[in-house]
């Protein structure tokens, strides 16, 4: 399989994890080691004075793991201006996840505002990876702007409803000439295997990992559906019949009959 | 000097620099960041950048999400 390459990196998995929802910091580090990702998320939060809780950082720092803090929590272009430049010294890395969903309901991105962000911070160095609507012409103007891929939307996030947007997905793929890694409603590893048959070129999953009945397993389940759907990808599918007629695989030898 | 971090009023009892209220809050070394007054200060900076009374920080660290 091709390697993924982001802003001049390099990754072997192409599958990103989330460390939201995770039952303990264990479990989410037993998942993050059997999904052979390479990239994770990461929020902030404010400290609370006095505070001793286990340090979730510890758990998920390693030499093959790409950090990739989030703005989750912002509501404007300025805020996540401010969020990241405090992600870049806690964590020390320029790389982020560009989150700005004002509307708690539903957690879909403000265009505006992501695309005005994301001007703002490739011009202060950040290596911009936009969670956006699976909006093809929204694609292109945050790939104009200097994003290091984009990151659309299956379904809002943490529905577990699949390739909701397919259509759309289709088409940014077509057009993109950045990595498009598919984000948010990826609810089971068949629909992730279904985003990378597409082309897409990563996945990056958390509820449906980490609310699942074993974890573990299904973050192995998600690192092979990843793994099948990019193989089939570059295999190259065969093409889908537009009736019902069946094309024979077999010699039709009429030979009890005859 | 009285102090507010992160909405809490909060007493820094000795020094005046963001490196001593850093001290005095047990900070891990890594992980942390901290801003004065809505400005993200380095943490090469710390021990220079003084404090007054009444500022407002931001003290963030990691927490899990998506």
């Amino acid at each position: 399989m091709k390697k993924l390459i982001i802003a001049g990196k390099e990754f072997d998995s192409r599958l990103f994890l989330g460390t939201g929802k995770f039952n303990s910091n264990t479990l989410m580090e037993e998942a993050i080691k059997a999904s052979g990702t390479e990239m994770v998320t990461v929020a902030m939060k404010r400290i609370e004075l006095g505070d001793k809780e286990d340090d979730m950082l510890k758990h998920i720092i390693h030499p093959h793991i790409q950090l990739l803090p989030n703005t989750s929590g912002v509501r404007t272009a300025e805020e996540a201006v401010f969020a990241a430049q405090m992600a870049r010294e806690a964590f020390g890395t320029n790389w982020l996840k560009l989150e700005i969903h004002p509307d708690p309901r539903y957690l879909l991105p403000d265009s505006t505002e992501t695309l005005k962000a994301t001007e703002e911070l490739v011009k202060l160095g950040f290596v911009v990876l936009p969670y956006c609507q699976a909006d093809p012409t929204l694609c292109k103007r945050l790939e104009e702007a200097g994003a290091a891929t984009v990151m659309p939307l299956a379904a809002p996030i943490g529905t577990n409803k699949g390739l909701q947007t397919r259509d759309f997905l289709r088409i940014i793929i077509e057009q993109s000439n950045v990595p498009v890694v598919v984000d948010a409603g990826i609810g089971a590893p068949s629909h992730a295997a279904e985003a990378m048959e597409m082309g897409a070129d990563a996945c990056l999953v958390n509820t449906a990992i980490a609310v699942a009945g074993n974890p573990v397993e299904m973050a192995i389940a998600f690192k092979e559906a990843v793994i099948a759907g990019r193989r089939a990808y570059e295999a190259g599918l065969g093409i889908q019949a537009t009736n019902l007629e069946a094309s024979a695989s077999s010699p039709l030898t009429a030979f009890l009959n005859d | 000097m009285k102090l507010t971090v992160n909405n809490k009023e909060t007493e820094l009892t000795q020094g005046n620099t963001v490196a001593d209220l850093a001290n005095q809050l047990e900070l891990p070394t890594q992980g942390v960041a901290i801003a004065v007054n809505n400005r993200m200060i380095p943490r090469t900076q710390w021990s220079e950048q003084v404090l007054h009374p009444n500022d407002s920080l931001v003290i963030i660290k990691a927490a899990c999400g998506g």
